[in-house]
């Protein structure tokens, strides 16, 4: 478990990266960071992972605060930073024994340590390879390889998927998802789908506060104003818009000529709006093309919740 | 604290240091000039023993002649190639993030930095073995004193890692190799002269007790002194415990 208390953090020039953020992340969960860039996730991974001090309040993981005993944290942390820290001119299999002898993992078990590892994260087949001649995708799983080699309770990555074409990024998903019961995984991220895939719960940072803590339901509920239909039709009758806007239930209607479309704002509680928005366009013979709601996205939830 | 720690890390950054065409440029230069010098030495050595059979000059002894100076070359080329080895010790690992990983690992600070220290004691070693050809030769085809070979590869090792710690602390306090490697050359130059000042001022007796190469003469005379072995070794503590102090501070800030 991970509790983050009260945690601040302000650089000797003055600036506040995060201020009294707090929050508690349960054993088995997959969490969330979101938030634009420079909003304070690395430095509150950074923190979390004992490679920056506090300036205020504490971090504790399972009952250890990483400040008085960072030994014992740093046993359970599996970390990927911001920038991978590999060694280019290592081979991959020897920076991953490497990792995991610092990581205290016994001699013996550390040949099927780092098997697991390759294995886990696709790369047994260039286990031989320099890491300097690696792709990107090759060295962001190397560095997930590493943060995963001593199977930690935690998992921090930072920024996991970029740099990772398509294919690699479902790859690492299924990973992700694959850890879920047995790590608390923490991933940041400003690739939403990503999150959204992956976590059950999120955490969205805005200028180094956060600005919504919970699960990914609760956000779009929690910002759902209402659905906007589009009627793309063939051509625009001024009576027809008319009959429309005076529709229990519809808030607005405009007029976008140019795609000859018509957005509609309903409030969506009341039932058989679309049924009568249709009928009106059909007698109007306005000549329906296309019909369809437009549901407010996690982006634009998203930049709602980061506009202060 | 963990020999086993110390061991990973010490024995990943020596393989490390192998990888890049420094370390063997580093060795191969060293090599060249220590070769000359010997041969230089040795022909001087000859000359000389053919002046003594004439009447002319003292005879001359191998360690006088040979071991000396040849010790006294080793420990002047040291101190300028110890910081280049040292210089991307911690300075690399910072700019390129690296440090990060041995950061966020269960380590303590102290096991890093020791690691990485003898990291390059151990490339010193590798220098010193690989001129043990040259006590070889003077075995095979003379008479040399065992004792100033001993004492004099002691004393040597002593001093270059002296060098080491200097040059381990100055990479630690800058992302910039080259920063790191100039400061460590001067400061070790200025343990090498301050002797020179012994002479002339009130302090000279301190003064001269802070020389580096001070202390190294008695062991290329095949004398081990008590005092000596502990100065070089205070020398090299001091330098570890500063840089243990910066790195440190990073904790706090």
């Amino acid at each position: 478990m991970i509790q983050v208390s009260h945690l601040t953090k302000r650089f000797g020039s003055g600036a506040t990266a995060i201020h009294d953020l707090n929050f508690e992340i349960q054993p088995g969960e997959i969490v969330g960071f979101l938030g634009p860039n420079g909003a304070g996730k690395s430095t509150t991974m950074n923190i979390i992972t004992g490679l920056t001090p506090s300036t205020e309040g504490h971090v504790k993981v399972n009952g250890y605060d990483v400040f008085e005993n960072p030994i014992e944290v740093k046993k359970q942390i599996g970390f990927l930073p911001e920038h991978p820290p590999l060694y280019p001119e290592m081979r991959v299999e020897d920076y991953l024994k490497f990792a995991a002898q610092i990581r205290q993992v016994e001699n013996a078990n550390i040949k099927i340590a780092v098997d697991l590892a390759l294995q886990k994260t696709n790369i047994a087949h260039v286990r031989h390879r320099l890491i300097g001649n690696l792709s990107k995708g090759y060295r962001q799983r190397v560095g997930i390889a590493q943060a995963l080699v001593h199977r930690p309770q935690v998992l921090i990555l930072d920024e996991p998927t970029v740099g990772l074409d398509p294919k690699q990024i479902i790859e690492i998903r299924e990973l992700i998802q694959s850890l879920k019961g047995e790590h608390i995984v923490i991933l940041s991220s400003h690739i939403l789908p990503e999150v959204t895939a992956v976590c059950e719960r999120i955490i969205v940072i805005h200028q180094g506060k956060i600005v919504f803590q919970g699960s990914i339901e609760e956000v779009l509920l929690q910002t759902k104003r209402g659905t906007i239909y589009y009627l793309k039709v063939r051509e625009i009758s001024q009576k027809a818009v008319q009959m429309i806007q005076q529709i229990e239930g519809v808030n607005s209607v405009s007029i976008e000529a140019k795609a000859s479309r018509l957005i509609i704002g309903i409030v969506s509680d009341v039932s058989h709006i679309q049924e009568k928005i249709i009928e009106i366009a059909v007698k109007e013979g306005m000549g329906i093309l296309e019909f369809y709601p437009e549901k407010m996205s996690f982006e634009d939830v998203f930049l709602q919740l980061t506009q202060s | 604290m963990k020999i086993r720690n110390i061991q990973a890390i010490m024995l990943r950054d020596f393989q490390s240091q192998f990888t890049s065409p420094i370390a063997y440029i580093v060795i191969a230069g060293f090599m060249v000039l220590i070769g000359w010098f010997f041969f230089h030495f040795l022909s001087h050595f000859a000359q000389s023993i053919q002046y003594h059979q004439l009447g002319l000059g003292k005879g001359p002894t191998i360690t006088e002649e040979i071991l000396q100076p040849l010790f006294m070359d080793m420990n002047i080329i040291f101190l300028f190639i110890v910081p280049f080895i040292t210089m991307r010790l911690f300075a690399e690992e910072k700019k390129l993030h690296t440090i990060e990983l041995l950061m966020s690992s269960p380590l303590y600070l102290s096991e890093i930095i020791l690691g990485k220290f003898f990291s390059v004691c151990l490339m010193i070693l590798t220098m010193l073995a690989l001129t043990l050809v040259y006590p070889l030769v003077l075995w095979i085809t003379g008479n040399p004193e065992w004792g100033p070979v001993l004492t004099g590869y002691l004393g040597t090792f002593l001093l270059a890692s002296c060098y080491a710690s200097i040059g381990t602390l100055f990479s630690s306090m800058t992302e910039n190799q080259i920063v790191a490697g100039t400061l460590a050359f001067a400061t070790g130059l200025f343990f090498w002269f301050i002797q020179l000042a012994g002479y002339s001022s009130p302090f000279g007796e301190i003064l001269n007790h802070l020389s580096l190469v001070n202390h190294f003469v008695p062991f290329s005379q095949g004398l081990l002194n008590s005092s000596d072995i502990f100065y070089y070794l205070s020398f090299i503590g001091i330098g570890l415990f500063l840089t243990y102090r910066i790195l440190d501070s990073y904790r706090w800030r």
